[in-house]
């Protein structure tokens, strides 16, 4: 697989990301590069070797169903560029 | 049950599956602490995981898996030992970390089945693909301004279960019926509130239209319909709509519709070609999710009766149809309020179907036109079941009856309370009745003569005298066969 200009773009729309074109050359590069070594593995042979899903062999932790009763309006509003009465206010998104 | 739709030029058959959003009723969100409470002041339960800030990480609700298991169990199907979370990703306002996560390749429910119903005795499986754990997005507001939209992220990150159906429904009534047993089931485990009002159980709908026996037609998606009535309609006009299309030659485009409840119709949400790409992939800040199966043996053990054990257990102790067997279990609180009314007095054992029916229509109708709840019924099971025996035992009549369950509702008296004060005993006295029945003679010579020239319709007027003078407590078996007897010996 190579990374060309057109999969570039998608790439940054979808994660609303806007590239000149230096910085889309660069990242073509870069990419490539790292999809170029991705392929250097695949040569391993991993026949009947489970997928590794994480590297440590510990188990999930969980906690209780407690909640807890802060009220934290003020905090998570703090940095908001824009807002009125407890809201975030954005610019409209329209369905 | 008919599925087939008339067409212009042929039949048509619906091929429906569901998507159902259940909430897990649970006091925390799934990956934090925050509360799930409903209706609170905006962005008021929100933690620094719920939203995004960097560095956050996501602590599993341990009691949250433990209702998808009891789900699981309870939709009759395969619970995954091993289960894996994954980054579901696109962008919205109300989504603050860029993905929403849920589980995809590895779900922590598999295949299972749930049995719907239908009037004239037949049920019918509709198969489960999956059950799998994600998070709620927040809420946005699109219509209190012009240019901005408003967001509440009190509802991000609350447990949800995602049911997903096979396409095995046929009909909007099945739609319907479907999610109502999911519904039923959910409130029997106790793992949803089942409040379709407050967005605590959702469907999207997968829907196409095909020629009888025909391979699947092309489907759409309706999204994010939150009751029964809104379901069947967006499935009613979505069908008519693909098949006017198919008719007049055209093909169904692939697409993601948004139903409007005020117009009835279904449209085409804007073309999300892009969206749709949603990357998946396992998320790095959670581990796999494994459940022993000595585990789910014990959430296995802690299931409580579920409504079609329940339903076979009414049909066999009281001898009841499948139908009100059915309608009886179809919601707990109806249940156990059946249960607690006929245990209420050991004779009524005998009397189940008056039982069901005294609940089922009489005292659903009072509540209907109070706008009250069976949870706080003004009339208490016991209460109705001292009703019941009253009638059962012949002491008063079933006409009677329903003006003392009246009085019960409204005065919160006891059904013998009411009977005694107002003596409202039913005549059985044979003697008694006689009498009346003589006096009613001896008051209507011209229609006695009538009468016994042939019109036979006078019966009636007889009846209803005596009832007059009796204040309609006369026994109305005992009151017709004197009444004839008495009758016929003129002639």
């Amino acid at each position: 697989m190579k990374i060309d200009k057109n999969t570039i773009n998608k790439i940054a729309r979808l994660s609303r990301i806007k590239l000149d074109d230096k910085e889309s050359e660069d990242y073509i590069k870069d990419l490539n590069s790292i999809l170029d070594w991705v392929e250097q593995l695949n040569e391993v042979n991993t026949e009947n070797v489970e997928p590794l899903s994480n590297i440590s062999s510990s188990i999930l932790p969980k906690r209780e169903d407690v909640s807890n009763d802060t009220n934290s309006s003020e905090e998570i509003l703090e940095n908001a560029p824009d807002k009125l009465e407890g809201f975030f206010a954005v610019p409209k998104v329209v369905e | 049950m008919n599925n087939i739709i008339k067409g212009e030029k042929h039949d048509w058959e619906m091929v429906i599956g569901l998507e159902i959003h259940a909430q897990v009723k649970s006091n925390s969100k799934l990956f934090s602490s925050s509360s799930t409470k409903f209706g609170s002041s905006p962005n008021s339960q929100v933690s620094l995981v719920d939203a995004a800030m960097p560095g956050m990480l996501p602590v599993i609700n341990k009691y949250c898996v433990e209702q998808a298991v009891k789900t699981g169990v309870g939709l009759n199907a395969k619970i995954n030992n091993y289960s894996v979370f994954d980054r579901k990703n696109y962008f919205y306002a109300d989504l603050p970390q860029g993905y929403q996560i849920s589980q995809y390749k590895y779900p922590i429910v598999g295949e299972g089945k749930v049995t719907i119903d239908f009037k004239d005795g037949t049920s019918k499986d509709i198969r489960i693909v999956r059950l799998h754990l994600e998070q709620d997005a927040g809420k946005s507001l699109h219509d209190q301004n012009p240019s901005k939209t408003y967001v509440d992220l009190n509802r991000s990150g609350v447990a949800l279960m995602e049911i997903v159906s096979e396409p095995d429904i046929r009909t909007p009534e099945e739609a319907g019926m479907y999610i109502s047993k999911i519904r039923s089931i959910l409130m029997y485990l106790d793992t949803c509130d089942g409040n379709m009002q407050e967005g605590s159980l959702r469907a999207d709908v997968n829907i196409s239209v095909r020629k009888p026996g025909d391979e699947y037609g092309t489907r759409c998606e309706i999204k994010n319909l939150n009751s029964i009535k809104f379901i069947k309609q967006a499935i009613n006009y979505e069908a008519k709509r693909q098949i006017e299309i198919l008719e007049s030659g055209g093909t169904i485009e692939q697409n993601t519709m948004l139903f409007n409840t005020s117009t009835g119709k279904t449209r085409p949400m804007r073309n999300k070609e892009e969206a749709h790409d949603y990357r998946y992939f396992p998320d790095p800040d959670l581990l796999p999710l494994e459940i022993s199966k000595e585990e789910i043996g014990k959430i296995k053990s802690s299931i409580p009766e579920l409504p079609d054990e329940l339903k076979n257990k009414f049909i066999e102790t009281y001898k009841l149809s499948n139908y009100d067997a059915s309608v009886l279990t179809a919601e707990k609180k109806t249940s156990d309020y059946f249960n607690e009314t006929i245990n209420s007095d050991s004779e009524l054992n005998n009397h189940a179907k008056i039982v069901v029916n005294w609940i089922t229509s009489e005292l659903f109708s009072l509540l209907n036109k109070n706008n009250q709840d069976l949870n706080n019924s003004p009339v208490s099971p016991e209460n109705l079941g001292q009703l019941i025996k009253l009638i059962s035992t012949n002491e008063i009549s079933g006409k009677i009856a329903k003006d003392v369950l009246d009085d019960m509702f409204s005065s919160g008296k006891t059904a013998r309370q009411i009977v005694d004060e107002k003596g409202l005993q039913q005549v059985t006295d044979q003697g008694e009745i006689a009498k009346v029945i003589d006096q009613v003679i001896a008051d209507n010579p011209k229609m006695v003569e009538q009468y016994l020239a042939g019109k036979d319709k006078l019966l009636g007027f007889f009846v209803g005298q005596a009832m007059k003078l009796t204040k309609g407590k006369a026994n109305p078996k005992i009151l017709n066969d004197i009444l004839k007897q008495k009758l016929n010996k003129k002639n």
